[in-house]
């Protein structure tokens, strides 16, 4: 995945935007884990369903209770650690935004991968150029940060576990996910440096 | 700037003490966030430099938490938001606590 040639993203000549060049494959990855982190947000409804759009439209209230799914608990923690009414206000205020502006993000990501030359299939031999002002570059960080923090979720990852990854057999699927979450380590790595 | 009125009126003693007890930001350590991208966030949301931009997610990686922030408690409210927004793990609290 990231071999060592893959220099990940880098500033560019003119020093003012962060470039990389992904495979096609790679591309289509990141497509991906975007995509499936667009339809997470989107699944447990961060507001209660109505049969009437108005009354939709009309209710400003969110949700108070922390995400069942721990990727969505993760993503949205409680804000007040020992007052529970506090954190659901805040919750109510906050989740309905935060869950838009991260799809939104995600949304943009997939939309530079495709405007940088991905076509609906990965082919061999064709690359993806992605170039990032700073505004994207945040908003690229943002999103690597919430797709690695599903995966880590998901896999759970744990501080300093290097070693045990490390010793799964190399067909294990987990350890094939946590070669992905490396990977956007990686790019997460060199996207940050090229951006600082 | 104002000048001052005459006459004050004298404050509860109540709204002295809440006035007077700022809240915190606190960043919690976590095992998938990037040292790098953790000083990143504190640079360029907070406008702070490199140096104590360091120093803080040095904190938060020993020490497993650091505050980050004080101020009043709607302050500490958008500051928790907005690190909700990058992905680090925030809370807030009255600063005595």
């Amino acid at each position: 995945m990231s071999g060592s040639l893959d220099p990940g993203f880098q500033r560019n000549r003119r020093g003012s935007t962060c470039v990389a060049t992904f495979s096609s494959y790679e591309a289509d990855l990141l497509r991906s884990l975007a995509g499936q982190l667009i339809e997470l947000l989107r699944n447990e409804a961060a507001v209660p369903s109505h049969q009437d759009p108005l009354e939709a439209m009309l209710d400003f209230s969110g949700p108070t209770q922390e995400p069942d799914d721990p990727v969505l608990a993760r993503l949205f923690p409680s804000a007040y650690t020992d007052d529970e009414e506090a954190a659901g206000d805040f919750r109510r205020y906050t989740e309905s935004g935060l869950r838009d502006g991260k799809a939104a993000a995600a949304g943009r990501l997939i939309d530079a991968l495709e405007d940088g030359g991905l076509g609906d299939e990965p082919e061999q031999g064709v690359f993806v150029d992605v170039e990032l002002d700073q505004p994207s570059a945040i908003s690229w960080m943002r999103t690597l940060t919430d797709m690695r923090l599903a995966i880590a979720t998901r896999l759970e990852v744990e501080e300093g576990d290097d070693a045990y990854w490390a010793s799964l057999p190399d067909d294990d699927p987990r350890g094939r996910v946590h070669d992905i979450y490396q990977w956007l380590g990686f790019l997460q790595e060199t996207l940050v440096e090229a951006a600082s | 700037m104002s000048t001052s009125p005459v006459e004050l009126d004298q404050p509860e003693v109540d709204e002295l003490v809440a006035t007077a007890t700022p809240w915190v930001t606190i960043v919690w350590n976590d095992p998938v966030n990037l040292m790098s991208y953790v000083t990143f966030v504190f640079t360029s949301y907070f406008g702070y430099t490199k140096n104590k931009a360091e120093k803080l997610m040095l904190e938060v990686h020993h020490d497993g938490r650091s505050v980050v922030s004080t101020g009043s408690r709607e302050e500490m409210e958008r500051d928790v938001q907005a690190m909700h927004e990058y992905g680090l793990w925030a809370t807030l609290q009255k600063a005595d606590q």
